[in-house]
Protein backbone atom coordinates (compact mmCIF):
# COMPACT_ATOMS: atom_id res chain seq x y z
CA UNK A 1 0.00 0.00 0.00
CA UNK A 2 2.82 2.38 0.84
CA UNK A 3 4.28 1.76 -2.62
CA UNK A 4 0.96 2.63 -4.27
CA UNK A 5 0.86 5.89 -2.30
CA UNK A 6 4.41 6.72 -3.38
CA UNK A 7 3.61 5.97 -7.04
CA UNK A 8 0.37 8.00 -7.21
CA UNK A 9 1.93 10.86 -5.29
CA UNK A 10 5.03 11.02 -7.50
CA UNK A 11 3.20 10.77 -10.81
CA UNK A 12 0.11 12.90 -10.23
CA UNK A 13 0.03 14.87 -7.00
CA UNK A 14 3.65 16.01 -6.76
CA UNK A 15 4.49 15.74 -10.44
CA UNK A 16 8.19 16.37 -10.73
CA UNK A 17 7.91 18.90 -13.56
CA UNK A 18 4.59 20.61 -12.96
CA UNK A 19 4.69 20.99 -9.21
CA UNK A 20 8.33 20.48 -8.14
CA UNK A 21 9.89 22.39 -11.08
CA UNK A 22 12.62 19.82 -11.67
CA UNK A 23 13.76 19.15 -15.22
CA UNK A 24 12.21 22.24 -16.79
CA UNK A 25 15.01 22.61 -19.37
CA UNK A 26 14.33 19.30 -21.17
CA UNK A 27 10.61 19.89 -20.58
CA UNK A 28 10.84 23.09 -22.65
CA UNK A 29 13.64 21.93 -24.95
CA UNK A 30 12.62 18.51 -26.26
CA UNK A 31 8.85 18.74 -26.15
CA UNK A 32 8.22 19.87 -29.72
CA UNK A 33 7.35 16.37 -31.01
CA UNK A 34 5.74 13.40 -29.26
CA UNK A 35 8.43 11.00 -30.54
CA UNK A 36 11.36 12.92 -29.08
CA UNK A 37 9.39 13.39 -25.88
CA UNK A 38 8.96 9.61 -25.59
CA UNK A 39 12.69 9.04 -26.23
CA UNK A 40 13.70 11.58 -23.61
CA UNK A 41 11.20 10.15 -21.14
CA UNK A 42 12.60 6.64 -21.58
CA UNK A 43 16.22 7.84 -21.24
CA UNK A 44 15.40 9.78 -18.07
CA UNK A 45 13.55 6.79 -16.55
CA UNK A 46 16.51 4.52 -17.22
CA UNK A 47 19.15 6.87 -15.81
CA UNK A 48 17.05 8.07 -12.88
CA UNK A 49 16.43 4.57 -11.50
CA UNK A 50 20.07 3.60 -11.96
CA UNK A 51 21.40 6.87 -10.50
CA UNK A 52 19.19 6.77 -7.42
CA UNK A 53 20.25 3.20 -6.70
CA UNK A 54 23.94 4.07 -6.94
CA UNK A 55 23.67 7.33 -4.97
CA UNK A 56 21.66 5.56 -2.27
CA UNK A 57 24.43 2.98 -1.81
CA UNK A 58 27.06 5.72 -1.79
CA UNK A 59 25.14 7.67 0.84
CA UNK A 60 24.66 4.66 3.14
CA UNK A 61 28.00 2.90 2.74
CA UNK A 62 30.47 5.74 2.12
CA UNK A 63 29.17 9.18 3.13
CA UNK A 64 27.33 8.19 6.33
CA UNK A 65 29.85 5.53 7.32
CA UNK A 66 32.76 7.98 7.27
CA UNK A 67 30.70 10.95 8.51
CA UNK A 68 31.25 13.08 5.40
CA UNK A 69 27.65 13.84 4.45
CA UNK A 70 28.60 17.42 3.58
CA UNK A 71 30.28 16.08 0.44
CA UNK A 72 26.87 14.90 -0.81
CA UNK A 73 26.51 17.43 -3.63
CA UNK A 74 30.00 16.89 -5.02
CA UNK A 75 29.86 13.11 -4.73
CA UNK A 76 26.42 12.81 -6.31
CA UNK A 77 27.07 15.04 -9.30
CA UNK A 78 30.32 13.24 -10.11
CA UNK A 79 28.70 9.82 -9.78
CA UNK A 80 25.80 10.85 -12.00
CA UNK A 81 28.11 12.32 -14.64
CA UNK A 82 30.26 9.18 -14.64
CA UNK A 83 27.21 6.92 -14.68
CA UNK A 84 25.72 8.66 -17.70
CA UNK A 85 29.02 8.22 -19.57
CA UNK A 86 29.14 4.58 -18.57
CA UNK A 87 25.55 3.93 -19.65
CA UNK A 88 26.34 5.54 -22.99
CA UNK A 89 29.41 3.33 -23.56
CA UNK A 90 27.67 0.12 -22.43
CA UNK A 91 24.55 0.79 -24.49
CA UNK A 92 26.63 1.49 -27.59
CA UNK A 93 28.33 -1.88 -27.23
CA UNK A 94 25.50 -4.07 -25.93
CA UNK A 95 22.39 -2.73 -27.58
CA UNK A 96 22.93 -0.53 -30.65
CA UNK A 97 19.18 -0.15 -31.37
CA UNK A 98 18.53 1.14 -27.84
CA UNK A 99 21.57 3.43 -28.18
CA UNK A 100 20.15 4.75 -31.45
CA UNK A 101 16.90 5.55 -29.69
CA UNK A 102 18.26 7.06 -26.46
CA UNK A 103 21.82 8.09 -27.43
CA UNK A 104 21.22 11.71 -28.33
CA UNK A 105 19.43 12.38 -25.04
CA UNK A 106 22.00 10.85 -22.73
CA UNK A 107 24.57 13.72 -22.68
CA UNK A 108 21.74 16.14 -21.92
CA UNK A 109 20.77 14.18 -18.84
CA UNK A 110 23.91 14.95 -16.79
CA UNK A 111 22.74 18.51 -16.25
CA UNK A 112 19.11 17.52 -15.84
CA UNK A 113 18.38 18.71 -12.33
CA UNK A 114 15.62 16.10 -11.99
CA UNK A 115 18.19 13.31 -11.63
CA UNK A 116 20.20 15.02 -8.88
CA UNK A 117 17.02 16.39 -7.32
CA UNK A 118 15.36 12.98 -7.01
CA UNK A 119 18.57 11.41 -5.65
CA UNK A 120 18.70 14.06 -2.90
CA UNK A 121 14.93 13.86 -2.24
CA UNK A 122 15.18 10.10 -1.60
CA UNK A 123 17.73 10.75 1.16
CA UNK A 124 15.74 13.69 2.57
CA UNK A 125 12.55 11.64 2.72
CA UNK A 126 14.31 8.77 4.53
CA UNK A 127 13.17 6.16 2.06
CA UNK A 128 14.42 2.58 2.19
CA UNK A 129 16.29 1.28 -0.84
CA UNK A 130 13.19 -0.32 -2.42
CA UNK A 131 10.97 2.70 -1.68
CA UNK A 132 13.66 4.90 -3.21
CA UNK A 133 13.73 2.87 -6.41
CA UNK A 134 9.94 2.92 -6.67
CA UNK A 135 9.94 6.68 -6.03
CA UNK A 136 12.62 7.26 -8.70
CA UNK A 137 10.77 5.16 -11.27
CA UNK A 138 7.43 6.81 -10.52
CA UNK A 139 8.97 10.30 -10.67
CA UNK A 140 10.53 9.50 -14.04
CA UNK A 141 7.22 8.18 -15.33
CA UNK A 142 5.57 11.39 -14.11
CA UNK A 143 8.23 13.35 -16.01
CA UNK A 144 7.64 11.34 -19.21
CA UNK A 145 3.87 11.68 -18.74
CA UNK A 146 4.02 15.48 -18.43
CA UNK A 147 6.50 15.69 -21.32
CA UNK A 148 4.31 13.66 -23.69
CA UNK A 149 1.11 15.55 -22.84
CA UNK A 150 2.94 18.84 -23.30
CA UNK A 151 4.44 17.71 -26.64
CA UNK A 152 0.98 16.74 -27.84
CA UNK A 153 -0.34 20.20 -27.00
CA UNK A 154 2.65 21.91 -28.63
CA UNK A 155 2.17 19.99 -31.88
CA UNK A 156 -1.30 21.54 -32.09
CA UNK A 157 -0.03 24.90 -30.91
CA UNK A 158 2.17 25.18 -34.02
CA UNK A 159 -0.96 25.43 -36.15
CA UNK A 160 -2.57 28.15 -34.04
CA UNK A 161 -2.50 31.84 -34.76
CA UNK A 162 -0.62 33.05 -31.68
CA UNK A 163 0.04 36.80 -31.20
CA UNK A 164 3.55 37.69 -32.44
CA UNK A 165 5.15 38.52 -29.11
CA UNK A 166 3.77 35.37 -27.48
CA UNK A 167 5.12 32.92 -30.06
CA UNK A 168 7.61 30.27 -28.97
CA UNK A 169 8.60 30.17 -25.33
CA UNK A 170 6.04 32.60 -23.80
CA UNK A 171 2.99 30.70 -25.03
CA UNK A 172 4.66 27.39 -24.12
CA UNK A 173 5.15 28.64 -20.55
CA UNK A 174 1.54 29.80 -20.29
CA UNK A 175 0.35 26.42 -21.59
CA UNK A 176 2.59 24.68 -19.04
CA UNK A 177 1.00 26.87 -16.36
CA UNK A 178 -2.50 25.81 -17.39
CA UNK A 179 -1.32 22.17 -17.42
CA UNK A 180 0.07 22.65 -13.91
CA UNK A 181 -3.31 24.08 -12.89
CA UNK A 182 -4.97 20.93 -14.23
CA UNK A 183 -2.54 18.74 -12.27
CA UNK A 184 -3.41 20.67 -9.10
CA UNK A 185 -6.76 18.96 -9.38
CA UNK A 186 -5.06 15.74 -8.30
CA UNK A 187 -4.14 17.26 -4.93
CA UNK A 188 -5.99 15.46 -2.17
CA UNK A 189 -6.02 12.01 -3.79
CA UNK A 190 -3.26 10.84 -1.48
CA UNK B 1 35.18 45.05 -25.37
CA UNK B 2 35.29 47.41 -22.41
CA UNK B 3 34.38 46.33 -18.89
CA UNK B 4 31.21 48.40 -19.01
CA UNK B 5 30.04 46.73 -22.22
CA UNK B 6 30.83 43.38 -20.67
CA UNK B 7 28.68 44.23 -17.65
CA UNK B 8 25.70 45.52 -19.63
CA UNK B 9 25.85 42.47 -21.89
CA UNK B 10 25.46 40.04 -19.01
CA UNK B 11 23.02 42.10 -16.95
CA UNK B 12 20.60 43.14 -19.64
CA UNK B 13 21.31 42.28 -23.28
CA UNK B 14 21.97 38.62 -22.60
CA UNK B 15 19.97 38.31 -19.41
CA UNK B 16 20.14 34.66 -18.44
CA UNK B 17 16.45 34.21 -17.67
CA UNK B 18 14.60 36.61 -19.96
CA UNK B 19 16.77 36.35 -23.07
CA UNK B 20 18.86 33.17 -22.93
CA UNK B 21 16.19 31.16 -21.06
CA UNK B 22 18.80 29.40 -18.91
CA UNK B 23 18.29 28.20 -15.37
CA UNK B 24 14.52 27.96 -15.57
CA UNK B 25 14.17 25.37 -12.78
CA UNK B 26 15.38 27.58 -9.90
CA UNK B 27 13.75 30.60 -11.55
CA UNK B 28 10.31 29.05 -11.40
CA UNK B 29 10.73 27.17 -8.14
CA UNK B 30 12.25 29.82 -5.89
CA UNK B 31 10.40 32.92 -7.03
CA UNK B 32 7.32 32.38 -4.87
CA UNK B 33 8.21 35.57 -2.98
CA UNK B 34 10.51 38.53 -3.62
CA UNK B 35 12.85 37.65 -0.76
CA UNK B 36 13.23 34.02 -1.85
CA UNK B 37 13.96 35.12 -5.41
CA UNK B 38 16.58 37.63 -4.22
CA UNK B 39 18.19 35.06 -1.89
CA UNK B 40 18.44 32.45 -4.62
CA UNK B 41 19.75 35.06 -7.08
CA UNK B 42 22.50 36.18 -4.72
CA UNK B 43 23.48 32.61 -3.82
CA UNK B 44 23.82 31.81 -7.52
CA UNK B 45 25.77 35.04 -8.09
CA UNK B 46 28.29 34.03 -5.42
CA UNK B 47 28.79 30.59 -6.98
CA UNK B 48 29.03 32.08 -10.46
CA UNK B 49 31.62 34.73 -9.49
CA UNK B 50 33.80 32.37 -7.46
CA UNK B 51 33.72 29.55 -10.01
CA UNK B 52 34.45 31.99 -12.86
CA UNK B 53 37.48 33.34 -10.97
CA UNK B 54 38.89 29.92 -10.10
CA UNK B 55 38.26 28.44 -13.53
CA UNK B 56 39.90 31.37 -15.27
CA UNK B 57 42.92 30.93 -12.94
CA UNK B 58 43.36 27.20 -13.57
CA UNK B 59 42.21 27.08 -17.18
CA UNK B 60 45.72 26.41 -18.50
CA UNK B 61 46.39 23.59 -16.03
CA UNK B 62 43.29 21.53 -16.89
CA UNK B 63 43.64 19.06 -19.78
CA UNK B 64 41.01 19.69 -22.40
CA UNK B 65 39.43 16.22 -22.17
CA UNK B 66 38.55 16.38 -18.48
CA UNK B 67 37.59 20.04 -18.35
CA UNK B 68 33.83 19.57 -17.87
CA UNK B 69 34.18 17.21 -14.84
CA UNK B 70 36.82 19.55 -13.39
CA UNK B 71 34.51 22.55 -13.79
CA UNK B 72 31.69 20.61 -12.12
CA UNK B 73 33.89 19.76 -9.12
CA UNK B 74 34.92 23.42 -8.72
CA UNK B 75 31.30 24.57 -8.97
CA UNK B 76 30.08 21.86 -6.58
CA UNK B 77 32.66 22.96 -3.98
CA UNK B 78 31.35 26.51 -3.96
CA UNK B 79 27.76 25.27 -3.86
CA UNK B 80 28.67 23.28 -0.74
CA UNK B 81 30.14 26.45 0.78
CA UNK B 82 26.92 28.38 0.09
CA UNK B 83 24.82 25.51 1.44
CA UNK B 84 26.73 25.33 4.73
CA UNK B 85 26.99 29.10 5.24
CA UNK B 86 23.30 29.61 4.51
CA UNK B 87 22.15 26.84 6.85
CA UNK B 88 24.33 28.38 9.58
CA UNK B 89 23.43 32.05 9.23
CA UNK B 90 20.12 32.18 7.32
CA UNK B 91 18.26 29.04 8.41
CA UNK B 92 14.82 30.38 7.39
CA UNK B 93 15.88 31.19 3.85
CA UNK B 94 17.78 27.91 3.68
CA UNK B 95 14.71 25.88 4.56
CA UNK B 96 12.45 27.76 2.14
CA UNK B 97 14.89 27.35 -0.78
CA UNK B 98 15.50 23.76 0.32
CA UNK B 99 16.42 21.37 -2.44
CA UNK B 100 17.32 24.14 -4.86
CA UNK B 101 20.52 25.14 -3.06
CA UNK B 102 22.38 21.91 -3.92
CA UNK B 103 20.77 22.10 -7.35
CA UNK B 104 22.73 25.28 -8.16
CA UNK B 105 25.35 22.75 -9.32
CA UNK B 106 23.25 21.75 -12.30
CA UNK B 107 22.12 25.29 -13.09
CA UNK B 108 23.03 25.63 -16.76
CA UNK B 109 24.02 29.29 -16.30
CA UNK B 110 26.97 28.45 -14.05
CA UNK B 111 28.45 25.67 -16.18
CA UNK B 112 27.53 27.60 -19.32
CA UNK B 113 29.56 30.66 -18.29
CA UNK B 114 32.45 28.48 -17.13
CA UNK B 115 32.63 26.74 -20.48
CA UNK B 116 31.78 29.67 -22.75
CA UNK B 117 33.54 32.54 -20.99
CA UNK B 118 35.78 31.85 -17.98
CA UNK B 119 37.75 29.08 -19.69
CA UNK B 120 38.77 31.50 -22.45
CA UNK B 121 39.22 34.88 -20.73
CA UNK B 122 41.39 36.50 -18.06
CA UNK B 123 40.45 36.87 -14.39
CA UNK B 124 39.12 40.43 -14.49
CA UNK B 125 36.84 39.84 -17.46
CA UNK B 126 35.62 36.57 -15.95
CA UNK B 127 34.92 38.31 -12.64
CA UNK B 128 32.87 41.03 -14.35
CA UNK B 129 31.08 38.40 -16.41
CA UNK B 130 30.17 36.44 -13.29
CA UNK B 131 28.96 39.55 -11.43
CA UNK B 132 26.84 40.81 -14.33
CA UNK B 133 25.34 37.43 -15.24
CA UNK B 134 24.65 36.68 -11.58
CA UNK B 135 23.08 40.05 -10.82
CA UNK B 136 21.02 39.80 -14.02
CA UNK B 137 19.75 36.45 -12.78
CA UNK B 138 19.06 37.87 -9.31
CA UNK B 139 17.20 40.82 -10.86
CA UNK B 140 15.03 38.51 -12.96
CA UNK B 141 14.20 36.33 -9.96
CA UNK B 142 13.39 39.34 -7.79
CA UNK B 143 11.08 40.85 -10.42
CA UNK B 144 9.31 37.53 -10.92
CA UNK B 145 9.13 36.96 -7.15
CA UNK B 146 7.74 40.46 -6.53
CA UNK B 147 5.00 40.08 -9.13
CA UNK B 148 4.00 36.67 -7.78
CA UNK B 149 4.07 37.88 -4.19
CA UNK B 150 1.97 40.98 -4.96
CA UNK B 151 -0.61 39.01 -6.95
CA UNK B 152 -0.64 35.93 -4.76
CA UNK B 153 -0.32 37.32 -1.24
CA UNK B 154 -0.80 41.09 -1.55
CA UNK B 155 2.59 41.73 0.04
CA UNK B 156 6.08 42.65 -1.18
CA UNK B 157 9.23 41.66 0.73
CA UNK B 158 6.77 40.70 3.49
CA UNK B 159 5.28 44.22 3.73
CA UNK B 160 1.48 44.22 3.53
CA UNK B 161 0.17 46.37 0.68
CA UNK B 162 -3.50 45.79 1.68
CA UNK B 163 -4.70 45.83 -1.93
CA UNK B 164 -7.09 42.93 -1.52
CA UNK B 165 -10.52 42.93 0.19
CA UNK B 166 -10.77 40.94 3.41
CA UNK B 167 -13.26 38.22 4.24
CA UNK B 168 -15.45 38.15 7.36
CA UNK B 169 -12.54 36.82 9.45
CA UNK B 170 -10.26 39.65 8.37
CA UNK B 171 -7.94 37.54 6.17
CA UNK B 172 -7.21 39.02 2.72
CA UNK B 173 -8.80 37.28 -0.26
CA UNK B 174 -5.83 36.76 -2.59
CA UNK B 175 -5.13 35.02 -5.88
CA UNK B 176 -3.30 32.11 -4.27
CA UNK B 177 -2.66 30.48 -7.64
CA UNK B 178 0.19 32.91 -8.35
CA UNK B 179 2.21 31.65 -5.39
CA UNK B 180 1.61 28.02 -6.38
CA UNK B 181 3.17 26.22 -9.35
CA UNK B 182 0.85 27.37 -12.19
CA UNK B 183 1.43 31.04 -11.38
CA UNK B 184 5.17 30.66 -11.88
CA UNK B 185 4.79 29.42 -15.45
CA UNK B 186 2.11 31.92 -16.40
CA UNK B 187 3.83 35.03 -14.94
CA UNK B 188 7.17 34.10 -16.53
CA UNK B 189 5.44 33.46 -19.89
CA UNK B 190 3.86 36.91 -19.93
CA UNK B 191 7.07 38.57 -18.66
CA UNK B 192 9.12 37.06 -21.50
CA UNK B 193 6.45 38.12 -24.00
CA UNK B 194 6.68 41.67 -22.60
CA UNK B 195 10.50 41.66 -22.84
CA UNK B 196 10.30 40.36 -26.43
CA UNK B 197 7.96 43.23 -27.23
CA UNK B 198 10.30 45.82 -25.66
CA UNK B 199 13.39 44.39 -27.41
CA UNK B 200 11.77 44.37 -30.83
CA UNK B 201 10.62 47.99 -30.71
Amino acid sequence: MIYLTIIISAIFVNNIVLSQFLGICPFMGVSKKINTALGMGAAVTFVMVLASMVTYLIQKYILVKFGIEFLQTIAYILVIAALVQLVEIVLKKVSPPLYQALGVYLPLITTNCAILGVAILIIQKNFSMLEGIVFAAASAIGFAFALVIFAGIREHLDLMDVPKGMRGTPIALVVAGILALAFMGFAGIV
Amino acid sequence: MTLKDNFIKGFFKENAVFVLLLGLCPTLATSSSAINGLGMGLATTFVLVMSNIVISLVKNQIPDKVRIPSFIVIIASFVTVVDLVMSGFLPDLHSSLGLFIPLIVVNCIVLGRAEAFASKNNILDSLIDGVSMGLGFAMALTILGSIREILGAGTIFGIDLSIYPTDEKGAPVTMLMFILAPGAFIVLGYLIALINKIRNV
